[in-house]
């Protein structure tokens, strides 16, 4: 085991640089983010929203700073990547299934294999949360057999079935068609509200009004301004803030 | 002009498109020099005509085939596709054996021959095809894998041996790795030199083909398993490849049936399969036909074996697609 490092939060980031060759998509970002705690990152396209939280289980490399999880800083060493990896579940803007396998095998795939959990355990924990996505039915088909609402909550259910801690949502509803978002939604309210710490990048926001403890604005890889959802969509302290909430709450 | 006269009588002009490809037909067949001596056995009543009238008889007989070959063609419309498929290949074959029938060949000869063409031909064969086809198989995956990685010296080697056993013709390799080895002091026997020459050509064909299909992935796949904790191994052997395997199938089967044939390429250092044996079986009574063309006979069943094999493994990578 990786040594804990000391900290009260569940994920902290401090001093966080990243470029890509000369562009620099993360610029010195600090945030702590507490246990159960639930985050919404908002900002235009390009500011570095979805490079932060895929830098939080190591998708991404940052170059400086610091990354902890769980008491676990991401360096190079595979094994603490390892660790944070299995404690942090991601769904993806365009749902990443494995359209080879059906829903129930994307679903114990990990848990199989990476937990080395028998496969009659994993069977169940993973019909378990196919219930609370509400398609258990739909275990034995394939993904390519699914709506795009369907897959999603597919997604979210095969992260659950890995019993994270932490999970990070990469604009999961952007790939919708209009009429499925809603179920997505819905599915991502009742998480948070068992206390998931959740950090969602999103432009939704009702849901940011609905679950979030604290809305963040990222932009060209800054943190600009975070705050509770009230005061951010109420009254925005900074420039840009103002901006893009005008531009996308029309 | 002629838009206007097609839109105006497409009965009419459908008729005249369809006479001038007949006309065609029968002027191709004509050009050719087609013999008309087939109707003289069939009506030996006209074999003096024929003598007489050479010219004129190669036109009519250019027209009969012409003739039947619409006919035919009129008959298959009325069948479903199925129907139609099975007709063409029974047709076909009827005439390849039409072909090697007016070869004159002795069936008995054949008959005597062919029980050791596959007791030791084919065997012989086989043995060296599907072992070569299993090393093959490995060497592609992991010169593939070698080829994506960021590694330098790990692609240098995979490119320079992709580009050394594509660049040398085969036989070359065969002769080099038969008659070479032994240069540096390893003696290698005829049958594991073919096998090695075999697999490291093919395998250099290969290594691009899996390269291909891996790439073939969405990134998003190996982001998906790599978020839930699968190791990269994991990840290549769980979520890559058996999608990827869609893609190298079809080539690869395509590559496997070359190598049965290209494993003839073996009999130059004396090996004892079905290119060696046809060779110098037919040598003693002087009848290479026999010998040529039953080895052919194999070679196709064999390839054919391969088809039905490579249509199987597709159908069971395939099977998440349906819907």
């Amino acid at each position: 085991m990786p040594a804990p490092v000391e900290t009260d939060s569940e994920i902290s980031l401090v001093g966080v640089h990243k470029w890509y060759g000369v562009y620099h998509a993360l610029d010195d970002i600090n945030l702590e983010i507490g246990r159960k705690e639930r985050i919404v990152i908002c900002g235009p396209s390009g500011s570095g929203k979805s490079t932060l939280i895929r830098c939080i289980n190591r998708l991404e490399t940052h170059q400086e700073g610091r990354i902890i999880v769980g008491g676990v800083e991401l360096t190079d060493d595979e094994k603490n990547i390892d660790v944070v990896r299995r404690e942090v579940g991601m769904v993806f803007q365009h749902f990443n299934l494995f359209p080879h396998l059906t829903i129930l095998e994307n679903c114990i795939l990990a848990p199989v294999w990476v937990r080395k959990m028998p496969k009659a355990k994993a069977t169940e924990i993973a019909m378990h949360f196919l219930e609370r996505v509400r398609i258990p039915e739909q275990a034995g088909k394939y993904p390519g057999q699914l709506s795009g609402g369907q897959q999603q909550r597919v997604a979210i259910a095969r992260a659950l079935c890995m019993n994270p801690k932490v999970m990070l949502f990469d604009e999961p509803t952007s790939a919708l068609d209009p009429e499925m978002v809603k179920e997505v939604l819905d599915t991502m309210v009742s998480l948070a509200q068992e206390g998931m710490t959740m950090i969602c990048v999103t432009h939704e926001m009702g849901f940011a009004r609905q679950v979030a403890d604290r809305v963040i604005f990222m932009d060209q890889g800054k943190l600009i301004e975070q705050a509770s959802p009230k005061e951010f969509f109420d009254n925005p302290q900074n420039e840009r803030s103002r901006l893009f909430l005008s531009q996308i709450l029309h | 002009m002629l838009g206007k006269l097609i839109l105006n009588y497409p009965e009419a002009a459908r008729r005249m498109g369809l006479l001038l490809i007949a006309a065609l037909i029968v002027t191709g067949l004509y050009a050719l020099g087609i013999s008309s001596a087939w109707i003289g056995k069939i009506f030996p009543a006209a074999v003096d005509w024929l003598k007489e009238n050479k010219q004129f008889g190669r036109l009519v007989s250019a027209v009969i085939i012409t003739f039947i070959l619409a006919v035919n063609w009129a008959l298959l419309q009325l069948l479903s596709r199925r129907q139609q498929i099975a007709a063409i290949w029974i047709e076909l074959f009827a005439l390849l054996m039409l072909f090697f029938y007016s070869f004159d060949l002795s069936i008995s000869f054949i008959a005597r021959k062919i029980g050791f063409m596959i007791s030791q031909g084919v065997v012989t064969t086989l043995f060296i095809s599907s072992i070569s086809i299993a090393i093959a198989t490995l060497i592609a995956l992991a010169g593939a894998i070698a080829k994506l990685s960021k590694n330098g010296v790990v692609y240098g080697i995979a490119t320079f041996y992709t580009s050394l056993f594509r660049g040398l013709p085969l036989l070359m390799q065969i002769y080099i790795i038969y008659l070479g080895l032994p240069q540096v002091g390893y003696v290698i026997s005829a049958i594991p030199a073919g096998i090695l020459a075999l697999s490291l050509c093919y395998g250099a064909y290969m290594t691009e083909i899996f390269r291909a299909g891996i790439e073939s992935i969405h990134r998003g796949q190996t982001e998906g398993a790599t978020a839930l904790g699968l190791g990269p191994n994991q990840t290549m052997f769980l979520v890559i490849l058996p999608q990827a395997m869609r893609v190298i199938v079809p080539p690869t089967g395509n590559q496997f049936i070359a190598m049965l044939k290209d494993s003839s390429l073996v009999s130059v250092v004396g090996v004892w399969e079905i290119m060696y044996l046809a060779r110098t079986q037919g040598q003693t009574e002087f009848r290479h036909i026999e010998m040529l063309i039953t080895a052919s006979m194999i070679y196709w069943v064999l390839s054919i074996g391969l088809e039905f094999i490579q249509s199987r493994i597709e159908a069971h990578f395939g099977r998440f697609n349906a819907r």
